[in-house]
């Protein structure tokens, strides 16, 4: 396990995300209202590149015609299956405890405690003024 | 049994065993006049309806299978007399019960009142002569399909004779089933306890295809299986079972073998589109097992025992099938019996018995 450097903090806003390769392994990181979290760009299913789907909401219903839009953004949708999975754990909403996406545990770290190692950054250069987004993998 | 008894050996080892599904039908409009409210029964004769026998054309006279051979009476249709039913079935059967299920021109009738009016002779009609003269019989209310609100009446003026122990709809009629105009129909049904059974029929006023009228008798009856399970699709998408938690379905004339397939089907589906009907929160199939059981005949039984052991073990449950002959119909002669060959008999007891009285509360109360 080590811990990787993705990006600065203020490069992926909320709402957005960052595709990152750690170690040859295509890797989405999100931001959902400041929390970061960090997916295989992989489904579970056929293989698709999951972190590359539409960012949605949880539609939710007790009872029909009852709607609820719940934890806007919270969801990601396979580009080709349209299975629905969670940002944060990478459950599947169909089968949440057979169908998950490898999820990764992602910090934020400020540059100084960086500074002192060890991690990796090939590609985010790390000013110890500035906080980070900290992947181990 | 008597040496005099017809023949048993076909139905030998089913004593005590529900039939879930067998055809009373009157012998004509007239048997029914005394039996309609006053106002209908002057309605009736005026139009000379009485005239009429509003047969659908679901089982024509002719077809094979509308009747087994040794099971056609002398005079009148298949099913018209009780004690020709009695002879044929009930005495070498024995069942503990036997559910008369009615498929009448009345249910489908476009004027909801005269439909209303003449479901309600049906019903008192089958009370009176066939309930209330063999304690073994037991019936499902037989309602306006196209009348939600006067079929609850109906289910509600019933509900307190315990003999009726389901309601009847039929797969194909104005409306998916699902549709929230149905629901006081399952409101009513769930109030008191019955299953909803869904027969097989159809309004015959839109074809049994999706893609039109067909040619010929064939492909109708091949195509209700496809009539079951736009019926079943529409109940799990509109959200029934969750409304209706204490809702019990039963499929009556199905046939079986096509049920995992659409049931891998609508499971595949619903992982990719379920966001459009977001209290459908389990896998559809789970639901169906929880809430749906289908009658044994039409069986549509695979050629030989594995694959039959192959479709039981599809299905995924033991609990989804209940024991029926579909009398008169001609699905088995007398010397091959009502059960698929190769049954295991472990599940015999379930089919037979136990599934029935847990579908059927107020059997198992009887």
């Amino acid at each position: 396990m080590a811990r990787h450097v993705v990006a600065a903090v203020g490069e992926i806003p909320p709402g957005g995300r960052k595709l990152v390769t750690i170690r040859g392994r295509e890797i989405g990181v999100f931001n959902l209202d400041g929390a970061y979290y960090a997916l295989i760009n992989r489904c579970p299913h056929q293989g698709a590149a999951l972190c590359t789907g539409a960012i949605v909401s949880r539609l939710e219903a007790p009872m029909p015609g009852e709607y609820r839009l719940a934890q806007p953004g919270s969801m990601l949708r396979c580009p080709w299956h349209c299975w629905e999975f969670d940002i944060r754990t990478g459950q599947s909403w169909c089968e949440p405890e057979d169908v998950k996406a490898r999820s990764y545990a992602v910090t934020v770290e400020p540059g100084e405690r960086l500074a002192r190692g060890p991690f990796m950054a090939e590609t985010v250069s790390v000013a110890v003024e500035e906080d980070y987004v900290v992947v181990t993998l | 049994m008597t040496q005099e008894a017809p023949p048993s050996g076909a139905f030998s080892g089913l004593a005590g065993a529900v039939d879930c599904d067998i055809h009373p039908v009157p012998p004509d409009m007239r048997a029914l006049l005394p039996h309609l409210d006053p106002y209908w029964r002057e309605h009736v004769e005026r139009r000379g309806l009485e005239r009429e026998n509003l047969d659908t054309s679901a089982y024509p006279p002719g077809a094979p299978i509308n009747a087994r051979p040794d099971w056609r009476l002398p005079a009148g249709p298949p099913g018209s007399s009780l004690a020709a039913l009695q002879a044929h079935l009930l005495d070498p059967l024995a069942p503990r019960a036997a559910i008369c299920n009615l498929i009448h021109g009345a249910q489908m009738m476009i004027s909801e009142d005269l439909s209303a009016g003449l479901c309600r002779g049906l019903n008192n009609w089958l009370a009176a002569e066939w309930l209330d003269r063999d304690d073994r019989l037991r019936a499902s209310i037989t309602v306006p399909v196209h009348s939600p609100e006067l079929a609850a009446e109906e289910i509600e003026r019933l509900a307190p004779d315990r003999r009726f122990v389901q309601v009847l709809l039929l797969a194909m009629t104005e409306l998916p089933l699902g549709r929230r105009m149905m629901w006081p129909i399952y409101r009513a049904a769930e109030k008191h306890g019955l299953p909803v059974g869904i027969h097989a029929g159809s309004s015959f006023r839109h074809p049994p295809s999706a893609g039109g009228w067909g040619s010929y008798y064939l492909e109708d009856y091949v195509s209700y299986a496809q009539g079951f399970a736009g019926a079943l699709n529409s109940l799990l998408a509109e959200g029934v079972f969750q409304k209706f938690p204490a809702l019990r379905v039963v499929l009556i004339e199905s046939g079986v073998t096509w049920l995992p397939a659409s049931l891998w089907r609508i499971n595949k589906t619903w992982r990719g589109v379920r966001a459009e009907v977001p209290w459908l929160d389990r896998l559809p199939a789970d639901l169906v097992r929880q809430h749906v059981r289908l009658t044994l005949q039409p069986f549509d039984a695979p050629p030989d025992a594995r694959s039959l052991e192959v479709l039981l073990d599809q299905l995924g449950s033991d609990e989804l099938l209940l024991f029926s002959t579909d009398y008169p119909h001609w699905h088995f002669d007398a010397a091959e019996g009502p059960l698929p060959a190769g049954l295991p008999p472990a599940l015999l007891r379930k089919i037979t018995v136990e599934n029935p009285l847990a579908t059927y509360p107020r059997l198992a109360a009887a």
